[in-house]
């Protein structure tokens, strides 16, 4: 299985995610930059964090407009998996790939601390490595992850289970003081329709390795490698 | 021909900067304040020298970049 890596200008955690991926999956992933406009032939496109464009106008709103996101369209058309975490997600979002949109954290302030979140479901190929209902910790870092969408959207993404991580206290419950960022059902990551775009507020390419002090993203790494391999 | 475009959050969508800015006002002693919202105002200038095509134009750019429609309402003026 192969794997690419979009570095935008302003994108920061290429490397983690690089390094993360490598780790997984054997070999070295395609970094390759925003401004060309086609992609390797890959199994698993990452959309990494950082500060696109310096979230000028919107997070992710220009970058959403790079040359390689046309062909990131046409790939998740075609059901290659497509990642997109912190920065990533938020690109997603304005590339209309998922619903929804992230805001201002309702405190106004740039959180960068480890949270935890559920695993609400196992079954998709992102979270292949974990257990539904697992409690893992990992880290967020972001000023703009407080997740919005309308009524009729949250029930849509409620109805069909395409939640796919929350913000929960240690013991696993949704509380809203567990909420970091003032999202909406504290939903942490979503799924598009077909089960094959992730956006996620969270790092888990922070947390994959016991020298940065903990591995619970690790088996999101490993997980897609095995459902990859198949 | 220039293009003012105001780019503001729709309602019901919760604002935390104008929450914060409506404190901040209520803090220097500004009373009588129901609420406020934040927004952004963004000026074009243009080569066009047709009133409508401009807005037409304008318009597309609002959709495809300079407003979230998801979230954001946005109101074009054009002006010579």
């Amino acid at each position: 299985m192969k794997a690419a890596v979009v570095v935008f200008p302003g994108s920061n955690c290429d490397r983690d995610m690089q390094v993360a991926l490598r780790e997984a999956f054997g070999h070295e992933p395609a970094m390759v930059w925003h401004g060309d406009s086609d992609l390797p032939d890959v199994d698993l496109i990452a959309l990494p964090g950082g500060f696109s464009y310096g979230d000028y106008l919107r997070c992710g709103a220009v970058a959403s407009h790079s040359p390689i996101m046309a062909e990131v369209k046409r790939r998740a058309a075609k059901g290659v998996k497509v990642l997109g975490v912190c920065n990533g997600f938020q690109v997603l979002t304005e590339a209309g790939l998922l619903p929804g949109v992230l805001m201002r954290n309702t405190t106004l302030k740039y959180i960068c601390k480890d949270v935890h979140l559920s695993v609400e479901r196992a079954d998709t190929p992102f979270t292949a490595g974990y257990r539904a209902g697992q409690v893992i910790r990992i880290p967020i870092a972001h000023h703009d992850g407080n997740f919005f969408i309308d009524d009729d959207g949250l029930k849509r993404l409620e109805g069909e289970g395409r939640v796919a991580f929350r913000y929960v206290t240690p013991k696993g419950k949704a509380t809203a003081a567990a909420n970091p960022n003032g999202s909406l059902n504290n939903i942490a990551g979503i799924l598009n329709e077909a089960g094959n775009v992730l956006g996620m507020m969270p790092h888990p390419e922070r947390l994959a390795d016991t020298d940065l002090g903990g591995t619970d993203g690790r088996p999101m790494f490993t997980g897609l490698a095995e459902v990859l391999k198949a | 021909m220039k293009a003012k475009v105001h780019v503001t959050l729709k309602a019901g969508v919760l604002d935390p900067q104008g929450k914060a800015v409506e404190h901040a006002l209520g803090a220097l002693g500004f009373d009588g304040i129901n609420g406020v919202r934040q927004g952004k105002y963004i000026e074009i200038d243009l080569k066009d020298a047709d009133a409508g095509q401009a807005r037409d134009r304008v318009e597309a750019m609002c959709k495809q970049l300079l407003a979230n429609t998801v979230i954001e309402n946005y109101a074009i003026e054009i002006a010579d």
